[in-house]
């Protein structure tokens, strides 16, 4: 049986539709990446069902429940992090996790936990000393103190430096290997290919593409290779393939092949002697996937 | 597995709210310091004098160290609460609690707790430095009815806190909001100044609020005019009944979630400032 099942699930608020009829399923210890851009309803729709928030229409049920309706039992078994929620800065690190802890019914020890999220050396330094950073780490250990058996990640890891994040995937994978259920959202692309087995791109709340990321890769749009056209240079004379378009002097190619392509235009500038003022290659990015399959769904995102 | 013990949940979200309150020196000057204060102030200002009441002459000292105290019970729950639950609400301290299994009854009373215990100990101190400094004495005949007093009156005043602090709207409103509340009626509820022969409705609105009936009543306790064993029982109705409403009213007004008008992520910390008009 699916640890979560969403059958489509709206939210309005006021006048807008902030999750417009969303469906998609999780199985047990499987980890679900949920993309999309600011404002495309992943913590909306996390939120419902972790039961903080109330759907308008559509049912969801977790862990066998309807969180809506569910209570103590039911919040035993989950871990949250929240994409933003304060924590007690009077408190040192394990005093709050004893605190928070104390609630549950067989909470994982604190040296563990604080071992696992990297904050070992800082265990009894006050909240309020530690970086922005170094808070997130805390909201992930408070998400996991209860041994849950699904964790909800809201943007876990925004804020993080690159090592902290690699860290983070670690203790996620680590967690999945325990058989947690993990249902992340996140903006960044390589976080999803790392960690989710499975991923949803939301977008103006609805699910516009779902698929492993290496499916969703495939969607992705070309890279872009770009530069100044030099003057009294014309594009023949670089080689510019046909598909090339040239605004206000600036050459734009869109390409699946960018090395090649690379190779050919370089080759003739040398020859020429020119130099390509502002030469760059862009691969896609999160958002160019976004604004892809966006447009491929027929509507602009967000 | 089996759950922790109500008790001990209990226990561990007092133990909480009593640590996190005594490492906020704001809370902590407003709510025991400035009382104790303003007691040997008055005692200063207005030391030999005698002060006349329904219940007959008395001195200024013991006065002034009985509506004090009373006063410090009120500001460690009802103002207390009024300022920082808003504030924990504000900041995602409650949705993060709401995340956990503790039931919602459990949480709540700890606050309640919490501000119980402080308010204990800024009575303690407030008698303490009363006896001491200023011949205060206590009839030990008439401690029953203080304590007595003291638990209906904080239980009252912290859940009438709860209860204002589920309608403000935000934690920027907070303190405003608190403070116009409880002031005012501590002009008219012989807290700062014995009121002698107060305009007709000038009685009314004290004796309608519970804080004049709350203060009297823990006055009498000390009030050496007053003989053992020192209940006020009508007095403490009117306080009861404020504290049903403050129950019916924080059950449904109760939130957790952080309010969405104004920015609380860039809000300045708690701004308590206007406290300081006392
Ligand atoms: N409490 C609320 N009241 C009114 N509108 C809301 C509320 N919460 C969310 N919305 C709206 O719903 C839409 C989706 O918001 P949501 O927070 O789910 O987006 P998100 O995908 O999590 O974005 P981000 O990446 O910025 O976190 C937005 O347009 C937002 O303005
Ligand atoms: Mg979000």
């Amino acid at each position: 049986m699916a640890v979560v099942e969403v059958r489509d699930l709206r939210k309005r608020y006021g006048d807008i539709d902030a999750v417009a009829g969303v469906s998609f399923e999780i199985a047990a210890g499987e980890v679900y990446g949920l993309l999309g851009q600011n404002g495309a309803g992943k913590s909306t729709t996390v939120e419902i069902l972790e039961g903080h928030r109330r759907a308008t229409a559509g049912s969801v049920s977790v862990l066998g429940n309807d969180p809506a309706q569910s209570g103590r039992e039911f919040r035993d078994r989950i871990g949250i992090v929240l994409q933003s929620s304060g924590v007690e800065q009077q408190l040192t690190i394990r005093e709050a996790l004893r605190f928070y802890g104390s609630c549950y019914r067989d909470p994982r020890p604190i040296d563990d936990v604080v071992e696992m999220v990297g904050l070992t050396e800082k265990i009894d330094a006050r909240i309020g000393t530690l970086s922005g950073g170094q808070r997130r780490r805390i909201d992930l250990a408070l998400g996991i103190i209860g041994r849950p058996e699904l964790l909800f990640l809201d943007e876990p890891t925004t804020g993080f430096d690159p090592v902290a994040r690699r860290e983070s995937w670690k203790l996620v994978q680590r967690l999945c290997e325990g058989g947690t259920t993990v249902l992340l959202t996140t903006h960044y692309l390589d976080e999803a290919e790392h960690l989710a087995d499975r991923v949803g791109v939301l977008a103006g709340g609805r699910l516009i593409a779902e698929g492993t990321p290496d499916e969703l890769m495939a969607a992705a749009p070309d890279a872009t290779i770009s530069f100044e056209l030099p003057a009294a240079t014309s594009s023949d004379e670089l080689r510019i393939p046909s598909t090339a378009s040239i605004e206000a002097g600036v050459v734009r190619i869109e390409t699946e092949f960018p090395t090649a392509v690379l190779a050919e235009i370089t080759a003739a500038a040398v020859e020429r002697g020119v130099e390509l003022v502002g030469l760059s290659v862009r691969r896609p990015s999160l958002e160019d996937v976004f604004l892809q399959l966006g447009n491929d769904s027929g509507e602009a995102p967000g | 597995m089996n759950w922790p013990s109500t008790l001990k949940l209990v226990g561990e979200q007092t133990r909480y709210q009593v640590l996190t309150f005594m490492r906020s020196p704001v809370g902590l000057f407003f709510t025991i310091g400035l009382p104790l204060f303003m007691l040997v102030l008055f005692n200063a200002l207005f030391g030999d004098g005698t002060v006349d009441t329904p219940a007959g002459s008395w001195s200024v000292q013991q006065f002034y160290t009985g509506g004090l105290a009373a006063f410090t019970a009120v500001s460690a729950t009802y103002t207390n609460l009024v300022n920082m639950v808003p504030i924990r609400r504000d900041d995602g301290i409650l949705k993060r609690w709401r995340s956990t299994p503790i039931p919602p009854s459990v949480y709540l009373t700890g606050w309640i707790l919490g501000a119980l215990s402080i308010a204990l100990l800024g009575v303690v101190l407030q008698l303490t430095l009363g006896v001491v400094a200023y011949d205060l004495t206590i009839d030990v005949a008439k401690v029953p009815a203080m304590v007595v007093t003291f638990v209906i009156g904080v239980a009252a005043f912290a859940a009438l806190g709860l209860a204002v602090a589920g309608l403000v709207p935000n934690a920027d409103s907070a303190p405003a909001v608190a403070n116009a509340t409880i002031l005012p009626l501590a002009f008219v509820s012989d807290i700062f100044i014995p009121l002698e022969n107060p305009p007709r409705w000038l009685d009314l609105i004290g004796d309608i609020f519970p804080l004049k009936p709350f203060v009297n009543s823990f006055q009498n306790t000390l009030n050496p005019l007053v003989d053992a064993p020192g209940f006020t029982w009508d007095k403490m109705a009117v306080v009861i009944a404020w504290g049903i409403v403050g129950v019916a009213v924080a059950r449904s007004s109760f939130s957790w979630e952080p309010s969405t008008s104004g920015s609380r992520r860039d809000r300045r910390r708690r701004s308590r400032t206007t406290s300081a008009a006392i």
